[in-house]
């Protein structure tokens, strides 16, 4: 008896330019199937496609006593598709403070996801060893 | 007014900037990094989105990350950073005028490297009717208010032009909880990169409207409301075809122009991509004027900025060492010309006496190209006369994506100098995949196309 096609999804592969479109198919069995990629990277984002989709968030949180109100910051990993909106409303209820390193860790172990919001700018800090020109000559 | 003298004046302090003005240093110069912002980074502040550093750093990044990447450095050089600093006058004998807030800053430089990147294009630039209510915005100004400044400029949104930073905003407004009606498109073809598409407007269910463009903004104080209309294939509206879009806020994501008002000042000649003329030393028709980065050529990947600001920052340092670098004008050089199916492309002129410092891997000369649109499987060849000298098979050719070759040493020392050099597409044969060279760009390519 042939395995049957239980649910399919098409998916557009974003690893490379090729974009290819690949149909991903569940069988009774459970086995995957894909059709129209072209390479195992392909292969792999179409799985995770169907079975969990996953991104990487990047978004601000407010700042304290820095020249500006925001500091941008990252997951370190793509995370689950779903969690994106959860992640942000967690992040809008944040706010830090001044000093802050790039690649600081703002919140850890994000909704127990297995990854961490980091920091992707240095602020207050002086960024450079002679600011502006001097004045008074 | 304050007066400074330095051996190399870098102008802006963005992902070029930075590049060049660090390679100065690292060759003995005195340097000096001018840009009008307060921060450091320029553009690549404001794009919090991770695409950044894949060719650079083999890691990805988001924008201000690679950023402080450079900045980090600084303190280990001898630069001197001017910054909230506005230039606005330069000369062909190196002189630079700027103001801040003490005043006029004259710096008196050897050589100077154009690093001011480039600017949206606005409503004006694409003639939209209308009346001109609040609420129309450059999608760059719109990143800018949202991602570092802490504002939203609306909460209704129609997107037009699909270049990624239009895309990339519609995911980071709809993130940030307004509602983006649409993303217009006049091209029939998504112009920037799919992968985009697919992970900033397909996951939100955000419409994309290919061969259609804005042809009514509604609202006397602010904006109520968007009408779009198909295009026929000469980008006329076709009547009957309008759609209405309730909305408060208008983005343009309608492309980029390289910012060269003070190059222009100082007499350097500028070109097809409004940006200076240069030959393979990136040197302009002005004795030690050099530009790199977005100011040249748009770039989609903020890595190629970095790798062409050295060259330029480089060559910068050599020139005002003293060696003679040859410009644009200068003899024994031959024109690069765009042929079939090309946009673009760069240096302008390739000089054939290259000074002896430049043999061997300093030789190389890199062209930069973009095709006009999306083609498959095409080889993209050199002639020089009748005389191919260069070959390369491509799979896939976008005009969102930047093409990088080389022309090695030995292939230069054979051009006939008489004769000019035309790049050109011509299509290839499919069948079997042999040994192509599969130019894929694996990594994803978030542009510095961030705009202002």
């Amino acid at each position: 008896m042939s395995d049957e096609i239980e649910k399919q999804k098409v998916v557009t592969c974003v690893i490379c330019p090729n974009s290819c479109t690949i149909t991903v198919s569940q069988m009774k069995s459970g086995e995957l199937v894909l059709e129209g990629n072209q390479c195992k990277r392909g292969e792999q984002y179409g799985k995770d496609e169907f079975t969990n989709p996953k991104r990487m968030l990047a978004t601000t949180v407010r700042i304290k006593n820095a020249y500006i109100p925001l500091v941008p910051v990252r997951t370190s990993v793509a995370v689950p598709k779903g969690k994106l909106n959860e992640i942000l409303d967690l992040l809008a209820r944040i706010e830090v403070e001044a000093p802050i390193k790039c690649g600081d860790v703002i919140v850890e172990n994000v909704l127990g996801l297995d990854a961490n919001v980091i920091a992707t700018r240095s602020l207050d800090v002086d960024t450079c060893n002679v600011i502006a020109c001097e004045l008074t000559e | 007014m304050i007066e400074k003298e330095c051996d190399v004046a870098v102008i802006g302090a963005g992902p070029a900037g930075l590049a060049a003005a660090t390679e100065a240093d690292k060759a003995g110069c005195k340097v000096m990094m001018i840009d009008r912002d307060d921060g450091l980074g320029g553009i690549l502040q404001q794009c919090i989105h991770p695409g950044f550093g894949l060719i650079e750093f083999k890691e990805e990044m988001a924008g201000p990350e690679y950023a402080q990447r450079y900045i980090d450095m600084l303190p280990n050089t001898n630069i001197e950073v001017v910054k909230g600093t506005m230039v606005l006058d330069m000369t062909s004998d190196k002189e630079i005028y700027a103001i801040n807030e003490q005043g006029i800053v004259k710096i008196v430089a050897k050589s100077i490297v154009l690093a001011m990147g480039c600017r949206e294009r606005t409503r004006g630039a694409i003639k939209i009717p209308g009346y001109r209510p609040t609420g129309v915005y450059t999608a760059g100004t719109a990143q800018r208010f949202v991602n570092i400044e802490g504002f939203m400029p609306g909460t209704k949104f129609v997107i037009l032009g699909s270049g990624d930073i239009g895309m990339i905003m519609a995911r980071r407004l709809t993130w940030e909880g307004a509602k983006v009606q649409a993303v217009v498109e006049i091209l029939p073809f998504p112009s920037g990169l799919v992968r985009n598409k697919v992970q900033c407007l397909d996951d939100y269910g955000i419409p994309l409207y290919l061969s259609h463009t804005v042809v009514r903004v509604h609202g006397r104080d602010r904006v109520t409301g968007i009408t779009i209309a198909k295009v026929d294939d000469a980008w006329k509206p076709i009547p009957g075809s309008e759609i209405f879009f309730d909305c408060d806020t208008l983005l343009l994501s309608v492309g980029l122009i390289p910012e060269n008002e003070v190059s222009k000042k100082a007499g350097v000649k500028l070109g097809k991509t409004n940006g200076p003329e240069v030959n393979q030393f990136l040197q302009t028709n002005i004795d030690g004027i050099f530009a790199a980065g977005n100011v040249l050529q748009v770039h989609d990947l903020v890595d190629n900025v970095s790798a062409e600001a050295r060259k330029a920052g480089r060559m910068a340092a050599m020139s005002a060492a003293g060696t003679k670098i040859p410009n644009l004008n200068d003899g024994d050089s031959v024109p690069l010309v765009a042929g079939n199916g090309i946009g673009y492309v760069l240096p302008t002129k390739i000089n054939m006496a290259i000074p002896d410092e430049f043999v061997g891997e300093s030789g190389l000369v890199k062209l930069s190209l973009r095709v006009k649109k999306p083609v498959n499987d095409q080889y993209l060849k050199v002639k020089n006369g009748e005389t191919e000298i260069y070959k390369k098979a491509f799979k896939y050719m976008r005009p969102s994506e930047m093409i990088l070759f080389e022309l090695k040493p030995e292939v230069l020392s054979g051009i006939d100098a008489s004769q000019s050099l035309e790049v050109f597409l011509e299509p290839k044969e499919v069948e079997t995949t042999e040994e192509t060279t599969e130019e894929v760009t694996e990594e994803s390519a978030e542009s510095t196309e961030g705009g202002e």
